[in-house]
């Protein structure tokens, strides 16, 4: 009976998680297929009105800009470089401190976080004048570091409450059960640490996928213009009147990448998620 | 250790034996183990490090230093130095402190609403069994959907003149304008910023509730335990380190909360935080003096936030092995 109650409680919750996380992605997508006469007209209502769909003009135009198209190959190199590097160098720092006595820990940690602290908007000119001088100014690299920067401390944090809970004895005790070193970690740890390690890499992924900041200010043509920045090309001068559906397409377009990205990296926390059943 | 020094030469090795004896007085058990621990530990750390400060270390320190001085970008041969007068302006004047106050509101009330929101998100992802990808998929979607754009369609959707929020919310004029006043504005915003953040609290959430072995859950209900205490004394305990991160590092970027203002209201109606009007002085107003100062008092403000919220956890990520 209770079995039975929870059961539904559950659906009921799931549903109306899926409810809250997905009707503005609708909204956004609904949006796309307004006409752009109706909208700046003002057309209230969620679905586009009689007259006002506008099929998939707003997509032909958002994707036969080249701009755009060039920003898209550019945010996913950017994102996927910056997160593969800080990933991994942050691993190595996690687990130094998760596992290691040294000096300097603490000292770690807190810088860490003061970088993490730090407003965004008060380093941007002096990041412009650096990259200026040393010719970083419109390239990948360019971006790919201040990413890290920025991504490293949440991901070393991250994992270094992760490595913490991991029991590292299991090591030890494949070791005696005859697995060498190499085995016992590739067996033992690696499968215990993914998820803390995907976890971290989605967030350092959606962090460089979202940067506004960093993408405006530091590039000035194709060459490294990121999606975010790219699209506030298509918002013109007026901000009063912005085009609306435009950007939606636009919007449509740049999260079609992260739902295939999230969808493969979650199945791999799940793979992780065994982790539980060997402790305790 | 090898007992036989490296061939010194004068003061160098003085200085660096000095060094090694005062070490040896403070902790006189460090092995050879303890040593080679030591040092592959801070290898491990340094590039970290290094790509870390790269970035940050000259722009923080210049910050530090133009906070000095009066210098506007307008006119920057006026540039003088001027002690502490930036910061005696901004912490006299009442701006400063009503963006302080909504600040610290923005953070306070989307964090609280988000860790519960959040650890109900990280439930569902952990425990459901049917369409998991699906479901797992649908609720970190937010977060991939870039701040501007989602900025900009939650303040499309409160509109009256394009949105669907006051046609569906009951009570609400059709009319309504929710970007007219300070509270409705801050409102859309938090909703905003909620909606597109909590994500990223389930899926730290996620991360330690993973960790929460299912034999002590079990052997609490064995025990008679109810599903609120298994909650409340067995997972809760269990994942503080994990909560602790989640909070922290989210009431961090809330309280710099910027984008979703930039895009829903430039700041108008008394919605804007300390970090719009630090953009405004620097960006817009090119007052880099004043500008940085209030980065300095920003940054100082989220450090006290930083220190309250490790305090209130009491974990220490420092200590290794789990020990603690």
């Amino acid at each position: 009976m209770s079995g039975m109650k929870q059961k539904i409680g559950l659906v009921v919750g799931v549903g109306l998680i899926l409810v809250w996380c997905l009707l503005p992605v609708v909204w956004i997508v609904s949006l796309s297929f307004k006409d752009a006469v109706a909208v700046t007209n003002g057309s209230p209502g969620f679905f586009p009105a009689d007259g006002a769909f506008a099929g998939l003009d707003n997509y032909r135009d958002a994707w036969g800009n080249d701009q755009f198209r060039r920003a898209i190959v550019n945010s996913l190199g950017i994102s996927l470089i910056s997160t593969t590097l800080s990933v991994i160098l942050a691993t190595l720092a996690a687990y130094a401190i998760a596992r290691l006595e040294f000096r300097g820990k603490k000292l770690v940690l807190t810088t860490a976080l003061a970088i993490a602290m730090f407003p965004v908007v008060s380093l941007v000119s002096p990041l412009f004048d650096m990259w200026r001088a040393i010719g970083l100014y419109d390239t990948w690299p360019g971006l790919i570091i201040p990413y890290m920067s920025f991504t490293l401390p949440l991901a070393i944090w991250t994992l270094s409450a992760f490595f913490r809970e991991i029991p590292w004895e299991m090591e030890q005790a494949a070791q005696v059960d005859g697995a060498t070193s190499w085995q016992a970690f590739r067996k033992v740890i690696v499968p215990l640490a993914a998820p803390g390690v995907f976890t971290a890499a989605i967030l350092t992924f959606f962090f460089a996928w979202n940067d506004f900041v960093f993408g405006i200010t530091l590039t000035s043509t194709e060459a490294a213009r990121p999606i975010p920045a790219s699209l506030s090309f298509f918002v013109g001068a007026d901000p009063f009147n912005r085009p609306a559906s435009l950007l939606a397409a636009g919007a449509v377009i740049a999260t079609i990448p992260i739902v295939i990205i999230v969808l493969i990296f979650q199945r791999k926390i799940v793979a992780g998620l065994t982790s539980g059943a060997v402790k305790g | 250790m090898s007992a036989v020094a490296p061939p010194a030469r004068g003061e160098e090795r003085e200085a660096t034996d000095n060094r090694r004896d005062r070490r040896k007085d403070k902790r006189p058990e460090l092995s050879d183990r303890a040593r080679h621990e030591q040092r592959l530990g801070q290898r491990l750390v340094a590039p970290a490090v290094v790509i870390m400060l790269l970035v940050t270390a000259f722009p923080i320190l210049r910050a530090l230093y133009l906070s000095f001085y009066t210098y506007s970008l307008t006119s920057p041969e006026d540039r003088a130095f001027i002690g502490i007068d930036n910061y005696v302006t901004a912490l006299t004047d009442g701006l400063f402190w009503r963006d302080i106050g909504v600040t610290v509101l923005y953070m306070v009330v989307t964090v609280a609403i988000e860790l519960v929101i959040g650890f109900a998100f990280a439930m569902v992802m952990h425990r459901v069994v049917f369409a998991r990808g699906i479901i797992r998929t649908s609720i970190l979607i937010p977060y991939g959907i870039i701040t501007v754009v989602s900025g900009f369609a939650w303040q499309f959707a409160f509109t009256y003149q394009n949105g669907f929020i006051n046609g569906w919310l009951p009570g609400i004029s059709d009319s309504f304008n929710w970007f007219g006043e300070t509270t409705p504005a801050v409102i859309a915003i938090m909703v905003s910023e909620i909606w597109k953040t909590t994500p990223f609290m389930s899926l730290l959430l996620l991360a330690g509730l993973a960790q929460v072995s299912d034999d002590m859950i079990e052997a609490a209900k064995v025990d008679g335990a109810t599903w609120w205490q298994r909650l409340w004394r067995v997972i809760l305990p269990n994942m503080r380190a994990a909560i602790m991160v989640a909070v922290l590092f989210r009431a961090l970027d809330a309280y710099r909360i910027f984008d979703n203002i930039f895009v829903m209201t430039s700041g108008a109606v008394g919605t804007e935080s300390i970090s719009f009007l630090v953009y405004r002085q620097t960006i817009e107003q090119f007052q880099l003096g004043m500008g940085s100062a209030l980065s300095v008092l920003l940054f100082l403000s989220v450090l006290l936030v930083a220190f309250l919220i490790v305090k209130l956890f009491r974990v220490d990520l420092a200590k290794a092995r789990g020990e603690g």
